[in-house]
């Protein structure tokens, strides 16, 4: 047992600041052990968001000593042993209560992306694809939804292009239907002119923060600008598309370019709470 | 208080919880045209559907093409000791593969075999390789899949908005009462009916694999109004879960470690499973050391190790060792296999073991012992339901998933859960549909039920001073964890429900401090309630049962009964209040499926079993 230092901010959208919290501290705890503790003993009412405990919902995203985390994968004694925590919430989401944000900003973007759009099966009903073909999509699909990406990403932490950047997470979320060998939509001109893509400038930030441990700058974001960059820059593919007559979309669906609307993407709509 | 105030949100159905079952439901009533209302607990997506990770069991035959539904069945109902209700082992068996399929319609991105199909593994219990997964985090997969396919269906979802009660006309759901814990404000949903898919009630004790929204809210919410519970006798308790460090107690250690030549040890060092083998093992159980490492080295008649004996036993061994003072020094058994294979065959064969105890646990197993004990693991008892539809005692009110009864019997399969989900998750859906379209009036909320709801609910909040509800939490948690644990008897038993009721008088006066926004401790007063009911309901059920049957382990009634096997233990609420408990004739079962079930696996592959269908 060692008592430790807490710093928590406990507050709301109105304003708020960092109170301190001295714990006993056993062996084997980690940060959200001790907001538990916390809330037991000192503080009934703070505010904090988990699940599972194990690192595999995403839930307890929060800002401790400075860097995005899980607070049930941060181990106490990864910190010097007299060192002050500081916990603190995500900065680019608007904070709910204490170490509770508003994400719902990102459930926003999910909606924008139009859903998967499966080929029809083979003969007997079945897909078939290849487990070689389906790896780079999984690696994506391990995504938590913590958030941590999009709290670290500076477009949207520091500059707050929410309006114009759907964010790492969303970018490897439609690369991931866009390597779907199965899925048949086409995400290239709505990546550009509404998703943001040459917003991100390969800082890897977000990179360095997944706790999925996903490639998402170089595997994902870097080959969804490359897609971007081959449909309306690259002289040599636009010629060769002209010459065997493959058109490919250059608009975003519902603009006046597209003849058969399919669905229209919906912007900016907040599901969940009213 | 005046109702008339309170925000009301108006859908032709409301589901309750966002897991698995509560998703595929939310999307099969908005096919049937319905308006379509979801509240979960947590944000969309975190449900504790996302620990799963086995995979989904479903008789695809991708891998082998002898499995079909029957083998299936078969498999089901013996896994669960012919206590599962036959027609709903029997819908799920059949229905799992196209509910499987239909997940990658909707982007679910499967491991696949070499041929191209998605793959299926092996499992405990399952003839056939039969599980579809994705690596070890089928979950998310499943509801990450249900959600980007959900979120475009037009269905309403209410994130971080928890139900209180259920509000009825003329005995029908007319609506439910719930709070918004973000804000702490009340809302009202008026609905033609409810499908709750709140999952278990593993929070009632310390050590379980279950997350914090595991309470139980949805049997505690059924009850009240009026509907049945079934078989919550059945809670099945892992022998082998973590026990340290506190962060992560009760999370599954699994048991391909004693698979692969683990054996458990008390604190004096001895492997003490030899002195634990029960008489009807012991011609097939090594008994001795020598015997038992020459098992692991393939040498021919050598008898399986000890700790390879089925669940129930291990688990009763590692509690008996722990009373006798022989605990490890967190309270578990050490489970080794750093001094059994070199460190090179754990990380290839036990991968996941390996990253969890080094990174949570700060253990090397490829050098030291891990310490395990047994941890609540799921519910296979629940809301009771007809089969078909899903529906409950109470018109309108359907339930699917974990917080339902009788598709598991006395003991789940690995593997039976996630299909379970969105088999009957559907079900329900479809069940709803069908109850509004025969609807005649809309039922009308009562303002007076409504308004003593919200009432109760701002009690702990408005009292002047009461109990911390993190102590009578962890007092609740002594209770299960001491006196209904995985081996049970009597007088411990009896011993729980006088402590429950003194418990129960505690809970009345929970004080939460602070204001109703986002506030743990209020949540918390708040889901004392339905673990109370929970709790008592579960201890009510194991002290009726006076056999051993699957997950159900009395060691004051050692073994299966048959004169307990056409019964079941059904929960209501009396007329006073009170829990009433009744002991109840099972229906007997269609033949065809009677024989299934009893058959010899040559006689039923053959095709000499039943009709074909």
């Amino acid at each position: 047992m060692a008592n430790r230092h807490f710093r928590v901010w406990r507050g709301d959208h109105s304003g708020g600041d960092f109170k301190d919290y001295n714990v006993e501290v056993s062996e084997g705890m980690v940060v959200l052990d001790v907001l538990h503790k916390i809330q037991a003993e000192h503080a009934g009412d703070l505010a904090i968001r988990w699940n599972c405990k194990a690192g595999k919902c995403g839930s307890c995203s929060m800002e401790i000593n400075g860097r995005p985390r899980l607070g049930c994968m941060t181990r106490m004694n990864s910190f010097d042993p007299t060192a002050t925590i500081t916990v603190q919430p995500m900065k680019a989401f608007p904070v709910v209560r204490d170490l509770v944000t508003d994400v719902s900003w990102n459930y926003a973007q999910n909606k924008r992306i139009a859903p998967f759009k499966p080929k029809a099966p083979e003969a007997d009903g079945s897909h078939r694809m290849y487990q070689d073909d389906v790896d780079r999509v999984q690696e994506f699909r391990k995504c938590i939804e913590c958030f941590m990406c999009q709290d670290t990403c500076h477009i949207l932490r520091d500059r707050g292009k929410q309006s114009e950047f759907i964010g790492p997470r969303f970018m490897i979320r439609v690369a991931g239907l866009e390597m779907n060998p199965l899925d048949d939509d086409d995400r290239v001109p709505e990546l550009r002119h509404e998703f943001g893509s040459g917003m991100c400038n390969i800082t890897r930030c977000c990179t360095e923060v997944c706790p999925e441990g996903i490639n998402i700058t170089d595997n994902g974001i870097i080959p969804m600008k490359e897609r971007v960059v081959d449909r309306y820059f690259d002289p040599v593919l636009i010629a060769a598309r002209a010459l065997l007559g493959r058109k490919k979309r250059t608009k975003p669906k519902g603009t006046h370019e597209v003849q058969e609307v399919l669905e229209v993407p919906r912007p900016h709509e907040v599901p969940g709470t009213q | 208080m005046d109702v008339n105030e309170i925000q009301t949100i108006e859908h032709d159905v409301l589901i309750v919880g966002a897991g698995g079952a509560g998703l595929r439901a939310a999307i099969e009533c908005s096919a049937q045209g319905l308006s379509t209302g979801v509240i979960s607990k947590s944000l969309l997506g975190k449900a504790h559907t996302v620990m799963a990770e086995g995979g989904m069991a479903a008789a695809m035959g991708n891998v082998s093409p002898r499995d079909n539904w029957k083998v299936h069945f078969r498999d089901t109902m013996r896994g669960g000791k012919f206590q599962n209700v036959w027609r709903m082992a029997e819908l799920h068996a059949k229905q799992a593969p196209d509910r499987v399929r239909e997940l990658e319609e909707w982007g679910a991105v499967f491991d696949r075999t070499k041929s191209g199909l998605i793959n299926q593994r092996n499992f405990g219990g399952h003839r056939y390789p039969r599980l579809a997964h994705v690596g070890d985090r089928t979950g998310l997969e499943l509801i990450r899949s249900l959600q980007d396919h959900g979120v475009h269906q037009g269905i309403d979802f209410h994130m971080e908005c928890t139900g209180l009660e259920i509000l009825k006309d003329a005995g029908r759901v007319a609506g439910l009462a719930a709070y918004w814990r973000d804000t702490g404000r009340f809302v009202l949903f008026k609905t033609k009916a409810i499908v709750l898919a709140t999952g278990g009630g593993g929070r009632c004790w310390r050590v379980t694999s279950n997350s914090w929204e595991y309470t139980g809210d949805g049997l505690a919410i059924a009850y009240n109004a009026g509907a049945t519970l079934m078989d919550l006798e059945f809670t099945q308790f892992h022998p082998t879960g973590m026990v340290w460090p506190p962060s992560v107690r009760g999370i599954l250690v699994t048991e391909g470690v004693r698979g692969d030549g683990g054996i458990l040890k008390n604190t004096k060092g001895d492997r003490f499973m030899f002195d634990y083998v029960p008489e009807r093992f012991a011609a097939e159980t090594a008994d001795t050391e020598k015997e038992a490492n020459d098992w692991l080295a393939g040498v021919e008649g050598a008898r399986r190790p000890p700790e390879l004996l089925t669940r129930d036993v291990v688990a009763r061994a590692i509690t008996a060792e722990l009373k006798a003072g022989r605990g490890s020094p967190h309270g578990g058994a050490f489970l080794d296999i750093a001094s059994r294979r070199d460190a090179d065959f754990i990380k290839r064969k036990l991968p996941s073991m390996y990253h969890q105890f080094k990174e949570l646990a700060e253990v090397d197993i490829t050098k030291d012992p891990m310490e395990v004990g047994p941890t609540l693991h799921y519910f296979m008892g629940g809301i009771k339901v007809e089969a078909d539809s899903q529906m409950t005692s109470v018109p309108g009110l359907f339930a699917c998933g974990e917080c339902s009864a009788g598709m598991h019997g006395a003991n789940r399969l690995g593997g039976n859960s996630l299909s379970d989900l969105i088999v009957f998750g559907r079900l329900s859906g479809l069940g709803a549909a069908q109850y509004i379209r025969g609807l005649g009036n809309t039922p009308q909320v009562d303002g007076e039920q409504t308004r003593m709801a919200f009432r109760k609910a701002t009690a702990p909040l408005n009292r002047e001073d009461g109990h911390n509800p993190y102590v009578l939490h962890d007092e609740l948690q002594d209770i299960m964890g001491a006196k209904v644990g995985i081996v049970r008897n009597e007088q411990d038993l009896t011993s729980a429900l006088d402590d429950l009721a003194s418990l129960k008088r505690k809970v009345k006066t929970v004080k939460a401090h602070g204001a109703s926004q986002y506030n743990p401790g209020w949540h918390e007063a708040l889901s004392m309630d339905s673990m109370m009911i929970t709790a008592e309901a579960v201890t009510k059920c194991a002290l009726s049962r006076q056999e051993s049957r699957g997950a159900h382990t009395r060691v004051d009634y050692e073994g299966e009964r048959e004169d307990w096997l056409p019964y079941k233990n059904e929960i209501t609420r009396g007329a006073d209040g009170e829990m009433v408990l009744t002991k109840v004739k099972r229906p007997e079962p269609p033949k065809l499926l009677k024989d299934i079930a009893y058959s010899n696996i040559d006689d039923l592959e053959a095709g000499k079993v039943g009709a074909d269908n």
